[in-house]
């Protein structure tokens, strides 16, 4: 029997190693709460995220993603995080023109002392997404079943 | 032989659509130049007669791009196999050409011989072909090369329009149990289409490419063309791109792939193009390294390898829709014009 | 315009400038010229054409022909040349091996759109000033040259031969008011619903013949990663839809950048998916959010995609009022 269940997003979470993960981690040390369907994909710079992952993330059942990396100009590898902030505009932006939710995928910027932005950001990414529903126009059927 | 006022094909239309889904070539909307496609009947749709082709074969109907095959599912290390075959529906599909009915017939020698093709076959026999003789063929129809007849095209039922009627006439018991259920369809003369046939044949002799010639090919002239030094020049601009295949209504390869999704794993086919890099590819490695070999295979499996296995008759049906939509242009009635001459 | 490229053409074969010649050869009808290779002035004078169908885009051949001894001859259209400096720019091409002549090109037709207008049976084309008569096994159909143009030609950015080692006629100009991002426009100016139908619409037609990309001359990897078993997205068909929007997003931003704008993705479709609407997106985004960038309009240009200022919007951008 179905059971009306609340709808909780899965989230999908790029965080780049020095300064989002490490947030994240900061986060956790400082007790504050942020949902537990935030899934953190850890990566070695926000750069490394290239548009397939993002895709896939949605392909493979996620109902919104984000990219965190650190605050432009901080990047570990200098410019890393400049590139990345490019590529996000412009897959962001087509993803809009093919009329899927712009409000299901996000970047931001969260430094490693910045674990109260991290768990904001997350709270209110999350609630986004809830209020947005079930990702329906970039999922992938065939992950979805049972 | 039955007839119907082309007026009141809808009424026909919606009585089929009763009791078997209805498929039918329709103007593929936006904009003319994307030609017809065939799309379920419901009152909306309209019947686009004059579509010399649709840009899709109607092989769809039997041999889809994609088929899902089977389902696995894993739970730990117990793998549990489902059946997912389920008996097809009815369906109708109206307005097929002469080369596509006839192109049937090379899908079945491959798929109805042993072993026999399950899905295909399930397919084929919940399938009712009703086809339409071609009033207005193209420039780049040849159909008659391959001993076709549009005039009088094959399939369960076969329709010739004629001005504001359409002729009906069944071939099978299939095609006679469809017309049994058509009550506004009324009785003619059997010899009723006689003068719509013999206006179709003289527009057909009019046809540029009808005196192509296929002395130069057939099954036993095999190494002859393989060793022919033209593949490389016909070969040289290909992009190695499928389209020729898949608008192919006689290419019947395909590719069986395994999709992981997460929590088992889909087993399905879907076309594969002899035109693609790996086609050949396999642990050993690729006997058809340069896009040269992949050219000549598609070409010599059309008219040579095919008749060499199937009495002599060729693999093509003349349709012309790879003359249509190659990017380069190049195609089937270049390559046999080329071929011939060497054979002179 | 024929005779005097192919006149020079066998001129340079004479003298050893060249060791071939590539073109296009005459096909079956009149409008289905194919690429194609000619090594000698005989070859050139069997086959050779150049007409209002000639609309193939030769750069990406040089790929491959600009490896081969000696120099090869090309004959470049104004939007073809912007495709060969873009593969220069990529390192895709040996440049001292091609010999240029650029080309002038007022708009090359359609032979779909000819079919379009009424024209079935098609035997032969005239071409008589804005007029096309086309000679059909049913009689004589005349056309607007305007209404039978190819879907780049009707918004044609450029005149202007980019890239040449001598040019046949006058060097054409930009045209900057082309207007080819009105139909972008159109679409953004829609509801999300709207765009979202749209593209379904386009892109479930796709049957994955992969015509677009092996046609692009920007899509010129060793192996796509599409093709790539080990790459997790390898495909051969679209099993599902999401795998048909993943496509053609992947591939419409693998050329983002360095995309030219030639339109064959378009042309080629069997399909006639409007591909161009993808890439134009692209090219208005990068022009707007980065500064007016043209691919292939200059020889080693750096992409904004391999680019960045300080300053750069921030990809929210995108959710606060869009696309601008």
């Amino acid at each position: 029997m179905q059971v009306n269940q609340e709808f909780k997003p899965k989230i999908v979470a790029f965080c780049c190693n020095w300064c989002s993960y490490a947030g994240a981690d900061l986060a956790g040390t400082n007790r504050s709460n942020y949902p537990a369907d935030v899934k953190i994909i850890r990566v070695p710079c926000s750069c490394r995220v290239n548009p397939l992952f993002i895709l896939r993330a949605f392909q493979r059942g996620a109902d919104g993603v984000i990219l965190c990396g650190c605050h432009p100009g901080d990047c570990h590898y200098t410019t890393g995080n400049y590139y990345a902030r490019r590529r996000m505009t412009l897959l962001f932006s087509m993803l809009d023109y093919l009329g899927i939710e712009k409000e299901r995928t996000r970047v931001e910027w969260v430094s490693a002392a910045e674990g109260a932005k991290f768990a904001a950001t997350m709270n209110e990414f999350v609630a986004t997404v809830k209020a947005l529903g079930e990702n329906k126009r970039l999922e992938d059927l065939r992950c979805k079943t049972q | 032989m039955k007839k119907i006022a082309y007026s009141n094909l809808d009424v026909c239309f919606a009585a089929i659509a009763k009791t078997k889904t209805l498929y039918l070539p329709m103007a593929d909307g936006v904009d003319e130049k994307r030609g017809a496609k065939y799309t379920k009947w419901t009152p909306e749709v309209t019947y686009t007669a004059d579509a010399v082709n649709t840009v899709r074969s109607a092989k769809d109907f039997f041999f889809p791009q994609v088929e899902r095959m089977t389902n696995f599912k894993v739970d730990g290390k117990k793998i549990e196999i489902e059946d997912i075959r389920k008996e097809c529906e009815d369906f109708v599909v109206f307005g097929v050409r002469a080369c596509d009915a006839a192109s049937f017939d090379i899908l079945d020698s491959v798929y109805l011989a042993e072993p026999i093709d399950s899905y295909y076959q399930n397919r084929r026999e919940h399938g009712v072909v009703v086809t339409m003789a071609c009033t207005k063929p193209s420039e780049t129809c040849f159909c008659s090369v391959f001993g076709i007849d549009a005039a009088r095209p094959a399939g369960d039922v076969t329709c010739w329009r004629d001005g504001d009627l359409v002729l009906l006439q069944a071939n099978t018991e299939k095609g006679e149990a469809l017309l049994l259920e058509l009550p506004m369809l009324e009785d003619t003369a059997e010899n009723a289409a006689d003068k719509v046939i013999a206006s179709i044949e003289t527009m057909l002799e009019k046809l540029p490419l009808k005196d192509l010639s296929t002395d130069a090919f057939g099954g036993d002239k095999l190494m002859k063309l393989f060793d022919s030094e033209k593949w490389a020049d016909l070969s040289e601009a290909c992009l190695g791109c499928g389209t020729c295949t898949f608008v192919c209504p006689t290419c019947q390869c395909y590719d069986i792939r395994d999709y992981d999704t997460g929590h088992g794993v889909q087993r399905f086919r879907c076309w594969d193009s002899c035109m693609y890099w790996e086609f050949t590819k396999t642990a050993g490695g690729q006997p058809r390294p340069t896009q040269l070999e992949r050219f000549r295979q598609r070409f010599m499996h059309k008219l040579v390898y095919y008749p060499a296995n199937n009495d002599g008759k060729f693999g093509c049906v003349g349709c012309g829709r790879c003359m249509k939509s190659c990017p380069i242009s190049m195609n089937i009635v270049k390559v046999m014009k080329t071929l011939e001459e060497e054979h002179e | 315009m024929q005779d005097t490229m192919k006149k020079r053409a066998s001129e340079l074969l004479a003298d050893g400038t060249i060791a071939r010649v590539l073109g296009w050869k005459n096909g079956e009808f009149v409008y289905d010229p194919t690429p194609a290779v000619f090594d000698s002035a005989e070859e050139l004078e069997e086959g050779f054409v150049y007409h209002d169908f000639c609309g193939n885009n030769l750069s990406k051949y040089l790929i491959k022909l600009s490896r081969l001894e000696g120099k090869t001859l090309v004959f470049l259209k104004p939007c073809d040349s912007y495709s060969f400096n873009q593969l220069l720019t990529e390192h895709r091409i040996i440049r001292e091996n091609v010999y240029i002549i650029g080309i002038p090109c007022d708009g090359k037709l359609d032979p779909d759109f000819v079919r379009a207008s009424g024209a079935e049976g098609i035997l032969g084309i005239t071409t008589d000033g804005d007029t096309i008569v086309v000679d059909t096994m049913y009689g004589n159909v005349t056309l607007q040259k305007n209404a039978c143009l190819l879907e780049r030609c009707r918004n044609c950015k450029s005149h202007q031969v980019m890239v040449y080692d001598e040019i046949l006629g006058e060097n054409g100009e930009i045209n900057e008011a082309c207007g080819r991002f009105d139909e972008v426009e159109k679409l953004e100016s829609m509801t999300s619903d709207e765009r979202y139908a749209f593209w379904r619409n386009e892109l479930s037609r796709c049957i994955r013949c992969n015509a677009c990309r092996n046609i692009c001359p920007a899509c010129s990897c060793e192996m796509c990663v599409f093709d790539n078993p080990a790459s997790g997205v390898s495909q051969k068909a679209a099993a599902d839809s999401f795998e048909e929007n993943m496509f053609h997003i992947i591939r419409a931003f693998h050329v983002a950048g360095r995309c030219t704008d030639c339109g064959e993705c378009s042309r080629v479709c069997p399909q006639h998916i409007p591909l161009h609407l993808l890439n134009r997106k692209f090219i208005k985004d990068i022009n707007t959010f980065y500064g007016e960038y043209q691919a292939g309009a200059e020889a080693g240009s750096r992409s904004p995609l391999v680019n960045f200022t300080q300053d750069d919007c921030e990809p929210n951008i995108v959710c606060k009022g869009g696309s601008k």
